[in-house]
């Protein structure tokens, strides 16, 4: 009876609004690879971390004051209103710190979703668009973080964005004009922290979740790439259309995942609950001093996951080609971002996977991951000319990787690769 | 995989000898007497009667007190001496331009201090508990004092009654007045203010870890369920 | 959903232990985000009970306190006053103030611990407007000649007398709150509380 009566409210649903068409289109007869492993989890743990970003961040609106402004008591609004949800608002703190590791959360799982991308190849064709709205969905999230940073106002927020916003002056003609405009004022000011407050909370997160709807439509056009890098459409039932290696996305791959959310939980609860700080690389120690426009601290250093990015922008010492260092840097750091969007079109191996591979390839990933970290590392550390030497290796090390690929991926030796997938 | 493991240790661990820190600061590890309710009150009392004259705690409420043990009575009794009400902040009655006209500068805010002087050298604690151990005479500071962590420092020694006074002998703090209290004593009570500190801090630092646990322990019995419910499901899957 | 998938009781139940485990999760963690929009500490310390000294309150005379963002007259009532409630007496709708809602030493005809000090949030029960004192009696304040003092909310006329009580057939339903309050001393008033609290 009560079936009865569902399936009747069902086609009433169905006949104005394709709801089973849908689940049946992106879960239920969505045919993903039976062989996805330990890298594939990144993606569903993304967009979770997306909904715990959201869902918090929407609490702490409520609570939170983007005021420059002085209290009473000499501290400003916008500083002292996060102290106020960690301390006076019923369970802000938790609230407040799964926001704040969810940021860094965000970045782990998707450098490791990107990671992924380069060890099987899932920007290669026909993924060149997935690849790109999910390139676009970095920018967003680089974007989103960086903003976000400003809000708690402590001097590293301050001394962060002033630094950033900086490097726009670095253009030439109209630079310091578009460094007033981007701040709204001479100085990181209050209007700077309004608009990046607006920024943080609509005007990104609108961007985000479009792209984030346009990479999950792309996936699911051309379907998931694999460990083994092959097509599974190609091999078909010939009765049912159905790949002979895919299974239905739900139920196998929405119990699966289930595992996945459930361990990155643990991991999350523990960092949350146990040290949330991480060690000053989730909530750096300089913000808990409020901002302080007269006072510079002594090391100002991004938060972890823009490192690699920051050590390529002060590697670059010299001026040449009748443009300074400083101008350089900026280039250099813009490119090692943009130059990710053309990696469809840079690797021209015969194969996908890392796993049918030659070795020239498997060398150059692992120094590039290597000279990747390294980067990131002396991105925490303040200058010194041996360090600086290092960056600068690594920021070779880093473009040659992507410039030299259609070189090297093209004469590396590749395996066969199978018909089928493998285990 | 196996030859790009070995080249990614190869080259994580060559160039770490030029990435070796730079200047050093040594400090003294706290006692972590957090969870020690008699050191947390008698740190509060302390720095009620020697702190709170210049520095607030503009965040923490009289009433948060209660964590440590002591009735709002006690606390208004006790520990209230400038606010009206146990649940005002534990702020200062100096008003800026004053602290500007005595100091030189405005005394900071301590609610957070322990968590902001954290740095690779050691804790929050730490620092605090070196810091407030090394005052030594300076005549030609403008207060006298001078410290061994905190060059220059614009505050006198607050707590020199109790500690006496030291001076810079070769490098070396020598204590040449004692103090109302012996050395040992001496610092009890700093590890006993400091850990209040570091309890002000974050007050719901203990609740947040005693929480953690059960949302852990209820994690794993949903990560047994889970992971039962994906075994047998892909039991199909060959 | 598809049809042929087996039907499995070994798998039913760990589909319904999952779903239980992972609902009991979700509630659990949507706890602390619902209990985030109750008062903070903050809020909580601001509407904490406030002390009045009616020391030198002159009979006659009314002070305002202000208690969690609303008014609280306390009126120090002289003897005229006081005998003027008697007259009022069936006038006014709720005489006793026997209607709930109202702390037990409100249940009087003079709707206070001590006759002669009333302690009333001064919020019209209509609509929420805050009536003025029209203590003066008869034409002159503007009502009726034979008005025996009391309050007029100026919003939609209705009227109270003396003891907050308000008049029958008035657009307000009820006599002005009178808030939990007690006496520390002869003279020292704590609003917002009944007992000193711990």
């Amino acid at each position: 009876m009560a079936n009865n009566k569902m399936t009747a409210m069902l086609q009433w649903v169905d006949e104005r609004f394709p709801l089973t068409a849908t689940w049946k289109a992106h879960l239920s007869e969505y045919y993903a690879p039976k062989n996805f492993n330990f890298w594939y989890f990144f993606g569903s743990l993304a967009l979770l971390v997306l909904v715990i970003q959201i869902v918090t961040g929407i609490f702490l609106v409520m609570h939170y004051k983007p005021d420059a402004s002085l209290n009473a008591n000499g501290v400003p609004v916008a500083f002292a209103s996060v102290e106020y949800i960690m301390r006076d608002v019923p369970w802000g703190w938790l609230i407040r710190y799964m926001h704040s590791t969810g940021a860094s959360a965000f970045f782990v799982v998707v450098y490791l979703h990107m990671f992924r991308g380069l060890l099987y190849g899932s920007y290669r064709k026909p993924r060149e668009l997935l690849w790109i709205f999910g390139m676009f969905i970095y920018l967003c999230l680089m974007a989103e973080a960086f903003f976000g940073y400003l809000l708690p106002w402590g001097q590293m927020s301050y001394w962060g964005a002033q630094v950033i916003v900086n490097l726009v002056s670095a253009i030439p003609v109209i630079g310091s004009d578009l460094g007033v405009w981007v701040r709204g004022d001479y100085v990181i000011s209050d209007a700077t922290l309004n608009r990046f407050f607006s920024f943080h909370v609509i005007a990104i997160p609108l961007v985000l979740l479009g792209l984030v709807f346009a990479h999950i439509i792309a996936l699911h056009e051309v379907g998931s790439n694999n460990p083994d890098g092959i097509e599974i459409k190609k091999k078909k039932d010939p009765n049912t259309g159905i790949p002979l290696d895919g299974i239905p996305f739900h139920p196998y791959y929405t119990v699966k995942d289930i595992v996945g959310v459930v361990v990155f939980l643990m991991v999350f609860s523990v960092i949350v609950f146990f040290a949330p700080e991480l060690g000053g690389y989730f909530l750096e120690y300089n913000n808990f001093i409020p901002a302080d426009p007269l006072q510079t601290p002594p090391h100002i250093a991004p938060v972890w996951y823009f490192t690699p990015f920051y050590s390529i922008l002060r590697a670059n010492t010299i001026n040449f080609f009748w443009v300074d260092a400083k101008l350089w840097g900026v280039i250099f750091m813009g490119l090692g971002v943009v130059i990710l969007f053309f990696l469809p079109w840079l690797d021209r191996s015969p194969v996908k996977s890392i796993r049918y591979r030659g070795p020239i390839y498997k060398g150059a990933l692992a120094i590039f991951v290597v000279a990747f970290l390294i980067l990131g590392y002396l991105g925490m550390l303040a200058p010194t000319p041996g360090r600086t030497l290092v960056a600068q290796i690594c920021t070779i090390i880093y473009f040659l990787f992507f410039f030299l690929m259609p070189w090297y991926t093209r004469i590396d030796k590749c395996k066969p690769v199978p018909d089928r997938v493998t285990k | 995989m196996k030859t790009m493991k070995k080249l990614l240790l190869a080259v994580l661990f060559a160039p770490l000898t030029v990435l070796a820190a730079g200047a050093e600061l040594k400090l003294d590890r706290a006692p972590d007497k957090t969870r020690d309710v008699a050191a947390l009150q008698n740190g509060a009392k302390l720095f009620v009667n020697y702190c709170l004259n210049c520095h607030g705690l503009s965040y923490m409420r009289y009433n948060r007190l209660r964590d440590l043990g002591l009735s709002e009575q006690q606390i208004r009794d006790n520990l209230m001496f400038t606010a009206e009400k146990v649940g005002e902040p534990m702020t200062i009655a100096l008003r800026r331009p004053e602290a500007k006209e005595f100091f030189g500068a405005w005394p900071p805010d301590l609610s957070l201090i322990a968590r902001a002087r954290a740095s690779e050298f050691g804790s929050g604690a730490d620092w605090l508990y070196t810091y407030l151990r090394t005052f030594y005479r300076d005549p030609s500071r403008p207060t006298g004092w001078n410290n061994v962590v905190f060059e220059n420092v614009g505050m006198p020694h607050a707590l020199w009654e109790l500690q006496g006074q030291q001076v810079m002998k070769d490098h070396k703090l020598t204590l040449v007045t004692k103090g109302t209290m012996t050395p040992e004593q001496y610092n009890d009570a700093v590890a006993d203010l400091v850990s209040f500190l570091v309890y002000v801090g974050e007050p719901a630092a203990e609740w947040r870890k005693q929480i953690g646990i059960g949302v852990l322990l209820f994690l794993a019995v949903l990560l047994v369920v889970a992971y039962s419910l994906k075994r047998e499901y892909w039991k199909d899957v060959h | 959903m598809s049809s042929d998938q087996k039907v499995d009781g070994g798998r039913r139940n760990l589909v319904l232990a999952t779903a239980a485990v992972g609902g009991v999760a979700t509630v659990a963690t949507a706890v602390p985000f619902l209990a985030s929009m109750a008062p903070s500490e903050r809020a909580k310390a601001a509407g904490a009970p406030v002390e009045a000294d009616v020391s030198k309150l002159a009979p006659g005379e009314m002070m305002r306190v202000e208690w969690r963002g609303k008014p609280v007259w306390i009126i120090h009532r002289t003897p005229e006053m006081l005998a003027s409630l008697e007259k009022t007496e069936s006038e006014v709708s709720d005489p006793q103030s026997q209607r709930p809602n109202q702390p037990e030493y409100a249940k009087n005809r003079y709707r206070s611990i001590k006759p002669e000090y009333l302690v009333v949030v001064g919020i019209c029960t209509h609509l929420g407007c805050s009536p003025t004192d029209k203590f003066k009696a008869g034409a002159e304040s503007g009502i009726t000649s034979d008005w025996p003092g009391g309050f007029l909310c100026p919003c939609h006329g209705s009227t109270f007398d003396l003891a907050g009580r308000v008049y029958k057939n008035k657009p307000a339903p009820d006599n002005l709150e009178v808030p939990p309050h007690t006496y520390l001393s002869d003279t020292r008033i704590l609003i917002g509380e009944d007992k000193k609290g711990a």
